[in-house]
């Protein structure tokens, strides 16, 4: 069944969009989307690190991911410059730093537009493994911190008042953000990797009426778009990132039409019925 | 003040500093069960500072902060700002920081007089309904020490006595310790066993329970809010200089900054009642 380039790409799709679905969730609540885009602006770097040291892609993008995250989390801290400034610098330099190292990297031939916008013919069978590897163990810590995680996210001081660590919950949410990255790098593409997880979180926003349910329909809405950007990919012979962008886009519009506030408005009542 | 047992909370001269300035210096507190410790002061005068060195969330530059171990905290934040992309029910804001039973939930709810509110959107709530469902939340986690950021921030004057009377009423039935912060300087619960004003340091201390029973007091707030409110008014008789420095009416400065600095003339307070000047 792997040998089928779409199938694999498709199973790919579908692992990376479960698991960045609920994390977007955390990104959209946190207004940390700039932050997701600088990570995976920086994720090009990884691409050429990893070409320059022969490591596995995917382990070279986290580890530079990790790090840059690691930095900008320290930054913020020292509070010395405003966020979004560090982050536009951090964010334009990595990306312009990959594309510098990888023009000087004469002796490998690189595709650059599969880099930036996805390549569904690149999925290995390595790959489908560690997606799923990497997005179980994702999964697992976002469960782990999902308390302490969404009480920093409401109030940072009732967490931390009440014992909850937010500043633990805040950087292991910052890895498995860097872990995400580096697992959707080949789908979707480094420009791309944000709208995977915005968007699809977007989407459930108008029809969830619990952030555990927003997680759950983000994911669903997610594979949905990877199902459907894929075989638009397919058929049309566009790249794969910008397609499932706009299949995701597609699904926000839908969201937004009245049938969503009807679907609201009948599960309000079934709601109000219960207790 | 029933003081005999260990207290909940402790602060020995404690002081916080921040990009060279200090927030807050000298400050000694301490919360014990069923007491109620009032910090009073205006904006920027280090009492949320201090209530962020008594939790654990802000470590003292100077001093010593020591919490009861195993200690629940109950905390209610000043302000609650909640991004439209969060659906977030009142129900489940409950179960925030620990899991509870739809019935828990409700009988919290009840306890403030928010139950009808248990299905709604947080964000649909107005200021009022807002602090009522916090306290709410604060209490269902049957906390041994609440920690309120401005309670009444946002409430009609109604309201605002009925949250006081509801909070002296959570401390006898849950036993617990209390520790309110106003911004308000004029206005205090009666049911505080402590007064702590803040400036930057601690500048007096003292019980509110004798303003609260001054005739002129009741004469100028009625019988009804003399139960629930006490005055509180005093006028600063020094100036807080940029550098740290203290200038007094009569022009002198203080140097030695730090801690209760009232050896002068104090200052001159207005009905202060059972209030005793620190220092």
């Amino acid at each position: 069944m792997l040998d089928d380039f779409f199938t694999r790409a498709l199973i790919a799709g579908v692992g990376v969009a479960v698991v960045s679905g609920p994390l977007g969730c955390f990104i959209v609540w946190r207004r940390m989307a700039y932050f997701g885009d600088t990570l995976s602006h920086a994720a090009l770097l990884g691409v050429a690190l990893s070409l320059l040291l022969d490591i596995n892609t995917i382990v070279a993008v986290g580890i530079t991911s990790v790090v840059l995250a690691l930095l900008l989390l320290g930054l913020r801290r020292g509070n010395s410059l405003s966020s979004d400034a560090i982050l536009g610098l951090l964010s334009h330099s990595a990306l312009a730093l990959g594309l510098v190292c990888l023009a000087f990297m004469t002796w490998v031939r690189v595709d650059l537009l599969g880099l930036l916008f996805g390549d569904i013919l690149a999925v290995t069978a390595l790959d489908i493994a560690m997606i799923y590897g990497g997005g179980a163990l994702v999964l697992g810590g976002l469960i782990l911190i999902w308390r302490p995680l969404f009480a920093t996210t409401v109030n940072p001081d009732l967490a931390a008042a009440e014992g909850l660590r937010p500043e633990r919950a805040e950087l292991v949410f910052m890895l498995l953000t860097a872990t995400v990255i580096a697992i959707s790098l080949k789908i979707i593409g480094a420009l791309l990797i944000t709208a995977l997880l915005i968007i699809p979180a977007a989407a459930a926003r108008r029809l969830s009426s619990t952030p555990e349910q927003m997680a759950v329909f983000a994911a669903v809405a997610g594979a949905a778009s990877v199902v459907g950007g894929l075989y638009a990919s397919l058929f049309y012979d566009t790249p794969s990132g910008p397609s499932i962008v706009v299949a995701a886009m597609v699904l926000f519009g839908v969201s937004l039409v009245p049938g969503g506030r009807l679907v609201r408005r009948i599960r309000a009542k079934a709601q109000g019925g219960r207790p | 003040m029933k003081t005999n047992e260990t207290p909940l909370v402790q602060l020995q001269g404690a002081g916080a500093r921040k990009d060279g300035q200090w927030l807050v210096r000298g400050v000694d507190l301490s919360v014990a069960a069923g007491e109620i410790v009032t910090l009073i002061g205006p904006n920027g005068s280090g009492k949320s500072t201090t209530a962020k060195m008594s939790l654990g969330i802000l470590r003292p530059t100077e001093g010593r902060a020591e919490r009861r171990r195993g200690l629940k905290v109950g905390y209610v934040p000043q302000k609650l700002a909640i991004d439209w992309t969060l659906p977030l029910s009142v129900r489940r804001f409950l179960r925030l920081t620990n899991p509870l039973s739809d019935d828990e939930c409700l009988g919290a709810l009840e306890e403030t007089g928010a139950g009808r509110l248990i299905d709604a959107d947080m964000r649909s709530l107005s200021g009022g309904e807002t602090q009522r469902v916090m306290l709410a939340r604060a209490i269902a986690r049957h906390p041994d020490l609440l920690v309120l950021d401005e309670p009444v921030q946002g409430v009609d004057y109604a309201g605002e006595i009925a949250i006081y009377d509801l909070i002296s009423s959570i401390r006898s039935s849950l036993g617990c310790g209390v520790l309110l912060i106003s911004h308000d300087l004029h206005v205090v619960m009666a049911a505080s066993d402590q007064v702590i004003c803040l400036n930057g340091h601690v500048c007096c201390r003292g019980t509110p329970s004798d303003v609260s029973r001054d005739d002129n007091y009741r004469a100028l707030f009625g019988a009804r809010t003399g139960t629930a409110l006490a005055v509180y008014e005093h006028h600063h008789d020094h100036v807080h200089l940029p550098d740290g420095r203290v200038r007094h009416m009569d022009g002198s400065l203080c140097t030695d900054f730090p801690g209760e600095h009232h050896g002068h003339d104090g200052h001159q307070h207005h009905e202060t009642g059972g209030l005793t000047n620190a220092g």
